[in-house]
């Protein structure tokens, strides 16, 4: 037998363009497998899961307007006087880093809208990153398989913190350069290590003659580098596990119900992108932002009032405010704790890393390690929604601490008085968002549940020959009541006999005692889904009483042959 | 012409013409009084109104012979730029106790205001009213006043002078509007907790200078609306507000079912 | 049921697990431009009109592009940046806004149901990659070669120390972390004012007055970076106050004033931010980063803020022309704690 080179199997050679080079394609790549798996795919609808495009479509922007701005910027600090646009630059000794900026946004012609739409890209990739994370948590989309997925976004998230960071302080102003003798300052309280990172970071005292250089390579190379990994993994996992779907008629978590990428998702999603890319553009060409000409380049001398950092870092500017100096100490050996400066940079780090964690806390207290893909109703999972609100509200408190000093200019009060309530704030606030939230979202529940049993108030009236008067009810039709019935309420763990030779003082038992307590924690308060038996127990006469925690609702009809008749569909 | 008088007996007729013969009123005094003149020097006439003008509205406080007293300060040696401020200003007659005086609508006339500076001036040596040339921002350097505002300035006015917090409710205030002979004035007095800056530490060219720099600040921002010149705080809010508000309403577009 | 209950507790009843069955993937509605032919038409003329207005959007910002130059003035760079922008406005938000019409109003919106199968693979696809695993670690036979395993991973672990080391130690320069003590004042060093570099004749500060001070150097060496870098350590904020308002000096510091005027290191003891900020009234010093204020009065002494150590003093004196000048250096580092501070 003679060895053939393999051929095509037969069909009739392609005619058209599309199908020849369809043809030359798939010969050279074998691209008809994704075509097949991925033309189609399904995803399902709903606003709240654009937002992660909004993150992505940011960073595109970011990218493109990126690479036009490093046409132009010169990551340099040799010093040299400039000659130009504005007439309050003209003149001055400045580095090369900020000159090249006054240039690109005065002489480059599209210069300075590039640099706008730039930087507002910046502030709405974080701002979106925010919302989608917490889209994420409310709805538990990160429970498995998702877990690593999660993590990926939080990672993304800090390192678009130090995107941002590393880019507003290149252009070398008076505003960044105080933002990097800040940080510099943090750096250096930093036990035994602290003088010589401090080095490390500006190859000698501040501000030296590398940083720009150095901030640049991180903030176009290193740092982006990184984030499109991890973009590129977190796309991957979502199309892996393919994208979680709200609870409704015939969603379950063995499928995925929606509509097909091509062309659906590519007219909609594609159409998304231009959308972002048209908003952020109108800012960039309607809002000032990051004016760096009224700041002056970077001297170590001058000093603005209202410093802070662009919005995202506003929480550690906050935390550094709200601390009192007193905690700073000497230790045996004369060494210097600065705990007042250590304490304020560090917490609000671990609670996002403890945040960041919350996944796996939650899978051991509920004992729940099957796979979802259904999403939660924020109201249904009261104590997880409420934790959530209680991390915001405490980023949402340090970022207004950082901005104290505008509060108190714009409000006519003292700073002094404004720290002072936002350092109890700090500890009453966070406790008090989840105290109310979980107690709005019960309230939430139940009037499900209500609406479950009793359906829509008609607002008709039906007044009896007995003389009552009542409202004609209308039951939810099945879609109306499923969205409502089909949950989880997770009980608290129960705790099995303890099974040791030592009994109760087994250490593994100790363990799962502690879970047992915090699995009550979250679960002893809840509202269980209305079942079939409560809906008809609901609808026979004076069988409330049977139902425990009975409140008064308004009975449909005291006579069930009004019930019947009454019900409009 | 009919329905007109037929409303000629309505109750509010009277309110419609009194408010009318208010207008109108109002309009011809803007328009036909006489504008205040300044006077260039100070004439013993003037010091006497001046003195008089004192007694009447600043000695509660400050002392019958302006050498100060519990509740304010001497005004002996201040000169009569320190008075050309304050009152040009309407910060005094200090109206509201509180952390600083605030300005506000002036009492005293242009008139009223050079003739209690003269009083003042003639009870110590102290600091002039500048002449129109040392303040005319055109004769300036905008960039060695942007230079100066930065090193002594923008701490506590905000780089572009938008005004920033000081303790205990102070603040230095906005200087958008402040005119140039009261930027000058109060470098050279130090109003209040505004630190002296007198004429060896900030020239009077760069106190000039100073003059040019602001006032190119007038001009509105190369980069469209200026939101405030606050900062990155309020870039933050409108990033927040504009930019996430407009694409989750896109989102919601999107995701909504169409009709 | 063995859970507690509180009173927020509704649970069902004992045995009652019976649940409502799933109702399906709702009804279809059909959208007009599904069941009218006009509706339909109409759609798509708004789809056409969108896309058009991005094309107009394109031409309109490239003529802008070359039409509309920034005069280099501030208005015109304002009026160029805003019409090219705004016309990119145009040219990408018809695209955007008519592809999601499109899919909206004319793409099919009837819901598929696609399956999901479960994240882990079957169990005969691990059985048959464990055993693939198994037979390669057969055949490397490291199972048995302990020796062999341990000095791999010996060799794997300290190998990125080539490159880290190198990296590392030359990022941060020569190390000398003990410049952070040693500033350009010295004894003799006169006072000069910021950023001009005069003198400061001690009869010209008068009460009240705030005065930024740098050290007296060259013109020319004022034009480098490195004096970037040590004006960051050598900045210093004047101030002079009435001699009475002053309360008693620290031991060994009663004579580091010169008649009222008292000089401090304006390198804020928190994190290092500018204390510029002067209280001509209360003579307190604010620094606007964080707030930490200090006692001017009272040999610069927290008040209030995160800061907590006083800022260091710089003890002055005039020399025969009256010209302030430092009779020594700062007697501890500037600026921020670090560890080895006080060693």
């Amino acid at each position: 037998m003679t060895t053939s080179t393999p051929t095509r199997p037969s069909a009739t050679e392609p005619t058209t363009p599309i199908g020849r080079t369809s043809d030359y394609l798939d010969n050279r790549t074998g691209i008809g497998h994704a075509v097949k798996e991925f033309a189609r795919k399904v995803f399902p609808d709903h606003w709240s899961f654009l937002l992660g495009e909004i993150a992505l479509y940011s960073f595109v922007v970011l990218l493109i307007t990126g690479t036009f701005l490093t046409m132009f910027f010169v990551p340099s600090m040799t010093l040299s006087t400039y000659e130009g646009e504005p007439a309050t630059m003209h003149g001055l000794l400045m580095s090369d880093a900020f000159a090249s900026t006054l240039r690109l946004s005065f002489e480059v012609r599209g210069g300075l809208l590039m640099r706008q739409i730039h930087h507002w890209a910046a502030l709405v990739f974080m701002a979106s990153i925010v919302t989608h994370m917490m889209r994420v948590f409310f709805t538990g989309a990160f429970r498995r398989p998702r877990e690593f997925n999660w993590l990926i976004g939080f990672t993304l998230l800090l390192t678009g913190l130090l995107a941002g960071f590393t880019g507003y302080s290149l252009p070398d102003d008076v505003l960044s350069g105080n933002g990097l003798a800040i940080a510099n300052g943090v750096v250096k309280s930093i036990p035994v290590i602290g003088s010589y990172m401090s080095y490390f970071i500006f190859g000698g005292d501040f501000p030296g003659e590398q940083i720009i250089p150095r901030l640049f390579t991180l903030h176009i190379l290193l740092i982006p580098a990184i984030i499109l990994a991890l973009v590129a993994l977190h796309l991957m996992f979502v199309v892996v596990h393919k994208h979680t779907q709200y609870p409704g008629g015939g969603r379950k978590d063995g499928n995925v119900v929606g509509f097909p990428l091509f062309p659906v998702y590519t007219a909609k999603a594609g159409g998304f992108f231009f959308v972002v890319f048209a908003v952020l553009s109108l800012m960039g060409a309607t809002m000032a932002i990051n004016t760096v000409w009224n700041y002056g380049p970077f001297d170590p001398s001058p000093v603005s009032a209202g410093a802070q950092p662009d919005w995202y870092m506003l929480f550690l500017e906050g935390s550094l405010r709200l601390m009192p100096g007193q905690a700073e100490f000497v230790s045996w050996g004369d060494f210097t704790w600065s705990l007042n400066v250590l304490v304020p940079a560090v917490l609000p780090v671990l609670l996002l890393i403890g945040f960041a964690l919350y996944p796996f806390l939650e899978a051991k207290v509920t004992g729940d390690n099957r796979e979802h893909h259904v999403l939660d109703r924020p109201r249904n999972r009261p104590t997880r929604t409420g934790i959530g609100m209680a991390f915001l509200a405490f980023f949402v408190i340090l970022a207004f601490a950082g901005s104290n000093d505008l509060i108190a200019t714009h409000f006519h009060l003292s700073i002094n008085s404004i720290t002072w309530f936002f350092r109890v704030l700090i500890f009453v606030g966070p406790w008090f968002a989840f105290w109310i939230t979980k107690r709005i979202c019960l309230g939430l529940q139940r009037k499900d549940r209500e609406l479950v049993l009793h359906g829509h108030e008609t607002g008709r009236i039906v007044r009896f020959a007995s003389g009552e008067y009542i409202e004609v009810h209308r039951p939810l039709d099945e879609q109306e009541r499923w969205v409502r019935v089909n949950y989880t309420a997770h009980r608290p763990l129960e705790l099995p006999a303890p099974t040791g030779p030592k009994g109760t003082k087994d250490k593994s038992y100790k363990k799962a005692k502690r879970w047992a307590k915090l699995s009550r924690f979250f679960y002893e308060d809840r509202i269980e889904p209305v079942t079939p038996a409560e809906l008809a127990a609901s609808h026979s006469h004076g069988e409330h009483d049977a139902l425990p925690g009975g409140e008064d609702h308004a009975l449909v009809a005291p006579d069930h042959s009004v019930d019947a008749t009454e019900q409009s569909h | 012409m009919k329905a007109l008088a037929a409303r000629r007996h309505h109750r509010f007729a009277p309110v419609v013409l009194l408010l009318l013969a208010l207008l109108v009123t109002g309009g011809v005094y803007a328009v036909l009084a006489p504008s205040q003149a300044r006077a260039d020097s100070a004439s013993t006439q003037d010091i006497e109104t001046g003195k008089k003008l004192f007694q009447a509205n600043c000695a509660t406080c400050h002392g019958l012979d302006a050498q100060g007293t519990d509740n304010a300060p001497s005004l002996i040696g201040v000169g009569a730029a320190a008075v050309d401020f304050q009152v040009s200003t309407g910060r005094m007659p200090m109206a509201m106790d509180g952390p600083q005086a605030q300005a506000k609508p002036r009492q005293m006339t242009d008139e009223q205001t050079s003739q209690l500076a003269a009083y003042i001036a003639s009870l110590g040596a102290g600091p002039a009213i500048p002449t129109d040339e040392q303040v005319d921002g055109s004769k300036g350097n905008p960039a060695n006043g942007a230079q100066i505002f930065r090193t002594n300035c923008a701490m506590c006015h905000n780089a572009v002078g938008q005004g920033g917090a000081l303790s205990q409710g102070k603040f230095a205030p906005s200087l958008e509007r402040t005119t140039p002979r009261n930027i000058y004035q109060a470098m050279l007095t130090g109003p209040q907790s505004m630190p002296v800056f007198n004429d060896a530490n900030i020239t009077p060219d760069e106190k000039r200078d100073v003059i040019a720099f602001l006032e190119a600040q007038r001009h509105g921002s190369a980069g469209g609306a200026s939101l405030g010149s606050l900062g990155p705080v309020s870039e933050g809010i409108w990033a927040w507000v504009v930019g996430l508000g407009l694409l989750i309403g896109a989102a919601v577009w999107i995701g909504a079912k169409s009709s | 049921m063995s859970s507690k209950t509180t009173d927020v507790t509704v649970p069902h009843q004992d045995g009652d697990l019976e649940r409502f069955p799933d109702p399906g993937i709702p009804e279809h509605k059909h959208r007009q431009a599904d069941i009218d032919p006009k509706a339909d038409k109409r759609a798509e003329r708004q789809v056409v009109v969108l896309f058009t207005i991005s094309v107009i959007g394109t031409i309109v910002a490239l003529w802008a592009y070359f039409a509309v130059r920034p005069d280099g003035t501030v208005g015109g760079v304002r009026t160029s940046t805003m019409v090219l922008g705004l016309a990119i406005f145009f040219a990408l938000a018809g695209i955007g806004v008519g592809a999601i019409h499109w899919a909206k109003t004319l793409m099919s919106d009837h819901e598929v149901v696609e399956d999901r199968h479960a994240t882990r693979s079957p169990d005969d696809v691990r059985e048959i990659a464990v055993q693939k695993l198994a037979d390669g670690i057969k055949d490397s036979g490291i199972g048995r070669r302990g020796v062999l395993k341990g000095v791999v991973i010996s060799a794997l672990a300290l190998f990125p120390l080539t490159i880290a080391v190198p990296l590392i130690s030359s990022v941060g320069g020569d190390w000398n972390v003990g410049t952070f003590r040693t500033t350009l004042w010295k004894k003799g060093t006169r006072l000069t004012y910021d950023p001009t570099g005069r003198p400061i004749k001690a009869s010209d500060v008068t009460i009240g007055s705030a005065v930024h001070v740098i050290p007296e150097v060259s013109e020319e060496y004022r034009q480098t970076g490195e004096w970037i870098t040590e004006k960051a350590k050598a900045l210093v904020l004047m101030v002079r106050l009435d001699p009475r308002d002053f309360k008693p000096f620290a031991k060994g510091r009663e004579n580091w004033t010169y008649d009222g005027i008292i000089a401090f290191s304006k390198i804020c003891t928190h994190v290092g931010c500018p204390v510029a900020l002067y209280e001509q009234q209360t003579h307190h010093l604010l620094c606007p980063c964080h707030q930490s204020t200090f006692d001017v009065a009272d040999g610069a002494k927290v008040v209030f803020g995160p800061a907590k150590r006083p800022l260091p003093q710089l003890p002055i004196t005039v020399d025969s022309e009256g010209y302030l000048v430092a009779q020594d250096g700062f007697d501890e580092p500037i600026g921020p704690s670090f560890w080895e501070r006080l060693r």
